[in-house]
């Protein structure tokens, strides 16, 4: 049973990380960050079953796959606090020579991270090899991605959700953050993507909704039913709806903090709505 | 030196199809992928005999590179089959995030590359291939010559581990290298001496540059035709060795001249010795429909148009 509190007092101090690292660098991802926090803090310390240490083939452990990969503040934040790497180097975000690169990469062998994303559209591919290479190996732990909404506009994806329910990769749980954002506006207005949780349900997935994406109840509610739901012929999509820039009274409701770091004033604003719980790196 | 000869003409895919079957027996890792065209990449005793480690993907190359690159984590080795031009430009982009940058340990291997693959015309060809897949930072770039070089290759490169593009054809060409003959990642091959002029040759070309040397001798012309089947890493060694010797060098590639083995050629010899260069290529065209011996004829890809070039090159030492 999980205590909710440790996980809330997590989550404001990976809000702080977040707004602290796109702030020191001025650029960054902070809206969708923070609008996966619940999800992140809860996957990686409550869902996820993970060896100590990391390895690249992460045989007999719960693998994550990052799809929509501008979101690496929060990811890298969870990463650091669940000790695949020390929080001092979250102050090496977006630097030269850093392995914390603008977006998620093997490439310079930071712990945690399994592939490269960025270019939107191709986690789901990947996390379903990955998925298959489990079952042939007889592994019975699990696969998880997260993709932003707007990122189904690529059609690599319905590639990918076509095959994993024709193949019946069951051993994989999808989660799609939607939060109706994209860099140019709402989704409905650059390119409106219809009824999500009935276009994965007509492909042939198992779909359940998280209504509120940052509430941690929920969150864990959903995720832990979502994994009673794999090993059943079907991948499992987890439609969770989330508020993007949550937690920071500004970055709510608007698309604007999709790509854009906080000022000096602003930082403070927003850190002073999230008070630190675990310490600052 | 070996006098290579003709033991018979076979398809270079069938070679490929050859590799997986042994492959299937021997590497337990191995897996095999491919885009709705399991009957012209040649695999089907692969699938027979391993349906577990089979996976059909549909017609969904962008997917296959995807998965292809998951599989790997896990310690699978997998092996991707369609078409070159399906296999590299319409899915650079995720064999450039997924595969190459990410380091994955996947081998994109492409049948019908060229404009040999024939009557299917130029939406089915590419002769742009090499250049895209040479240009990406790590990724091992491989023509083999024939069928028993591509079934080596093949092998071969289960054994190396990194991200590779092995390139291959549709019509049947001379098998001409001999069985066991070792497949040297990165190594080239000097399949005959001489002092005259030198022939950097890949793919079945290697075969055509071989009629040419076989002409030219009778003219008194000395050729050194070296086969390189690894087009990245280079061995750069080989060409700047053959070339201090002879003095002028032809190229010959089913592939354009911008982009292709030629220019890596140049760019060896510009920087280390500089030396006059004619290029057996496509001029930057599209390809088109007809049969392959046609369309080799009218680009100039035969041994024809390489006994033409040397003729050419020599005057300009």
């Amino acid at each position: 049973m999980a205590n909710l509190e440790e996980l809330q007092n997590l989550v404001v101090q990976v809000r702080r990380d977040i707004l602290r690292m796109v702030h020191k660098v001025n650029s960054g991802h902070p809206g969708g960050s923070l609008g996966c926090t619940e999800f992140f803090v809860t996957l990686y310390n409550e869902i996820m079953e993970l060896k100590d240490g990391f390895d690249m083939d992460g045989k007999n452990e719960d693998l994550f796959f990052l799809s929509n990969g501008h979101i690496s503040p929060v990811f890298y934040s969870v990463l650091a606090r669940r000790g695949y790497f020390d929080i001092e180097e979250l102050n090496t975000f977006r630097l030269v020579n850093s392995r914390l690169q603008g977006h998620p990469t093997t490439h310079e062998g930071l712990p945690g991270v399994r592939i490269a994303s960025g270019s939107l559209g191709q986690g789901m591919s990947v996390a379903i090899g990955a998925a298959l290479a489990k079952k042939l190996n007889g592994d019975n732990k699990l696969v998880y991605s997260l993709h932003g909404d707007g990122e189904l506009q690529e059609g690599q994806n319905w590639e990918a959700i076509m095959y994993a329910a024709g193949n019946k990769v069951d051993n994989y749980i999808a989660t799609i953050d939607l939060n109706g954002q994209q860099i140019d506006g709402s989704t409905d207005d650059v390119l409106p993507l219809g009824n999500v949780a009935e276009k994965f349900r007509v492909f042939g997935w198992d779909v359940l909704e998280i209504e509120n994406g940052n509430d941690l109840k929920q969150v864990l509610a959903g995720l832990n039913e979502a994994k009673s739901r794999t090993g059943k012929g079907k991948p499992v999509c987890i439609i969770m709806t989330t508020m993007m820039g949550n937690g920071v009274d500004f970055m709510m409701h608007t698309h604007a903090w999709h790509g854009k770091a906080p000022n000096d004033e602003q930082l403070a604003t927003a850190l002073a709505q999230n008070p630190e719980t675990l310490g600052d790196y | 030196m070996t006098k290579y000869t003709d033991q018979g003409k076979q398809d270079t895919r069938s070679g490929y199809g050859a590799g997986m079957t042994e492959l299937g027996r021997t590497n337990p890792n191995v897996v095999a992928l491919c885009a709705d065209l399991v009957g012209s990449l040649k695999i089907q005793t692969f699938i027979d005999e391993n349906p577990e480690r089979f996976f059909q993907i549909g017609i969904a190359e962008a997917n296959m590179m995807g998965i292809a690159a998951g599989l790997t984590i896990g310690g699978k080795i997998p092996f991707t089959g369609t078409f070159a031009n399906f296999s590299t430009g319409r899915v650079y982009d995720q064999i450039r995030q997924s595969i190459a940058y990410s380091d994955k340990n996947v081998k994109i291997c492409a049948s019908h590359a060229g404009v040999t693959l024939g009557e299917d015309g130029a939406t089915h060809q590419i002769l742009e291939d090499i250049g895209l897949m040479k240009m990406l930072p790590g990724m091992t770039v491989i023509n083999p010559c024939d069928f028993n070089q591509t079934k080596a290759a093949t092998l071969a490169i289960a054994e190396h581990h990194g991200p590779v593009y092995l390139r291959f054809g549709r019509p049947k060409v001379a098998n001409f290298t001999p069985v066991d003959q070792k497949f040297e990642i990165g190594k080239a091959l000097v399949l005959s001496e001489g002092t005259d002029v030198t022939i950097v040759a890949t793919g079945h070309l290697v075969w055509e540059s071989l009629l040419a040397a076989e002409a030219l001798e009778n003219q008194g012309i000395s050729v050194e035709v070296i086969d390189i089947h690894t087009i990245k890493p280079l061995d750069e060694e080989a060409i700047i060795k053959s070339a201090k010797k002879t003095g002028c060098v032809v190229s010959a590639e089913e592939h354009n001249f911008l982009g292709g083995l030629g220019e890596s050629v140049s760019r060896t010899l510009a920087m280390h010795h500089p030396t006059p260069q004619e290029f057996i290529a496509t001029q930057d065209t599209f390809g088109e429909s007809g049969t392959p011996e046609q369309l080799m004829e009218k680009y100039g890809l035969n041994n024809k148009a390489i006994e033409a070039a040397v003729l050419k090159v020599m005057k300009r030492k």
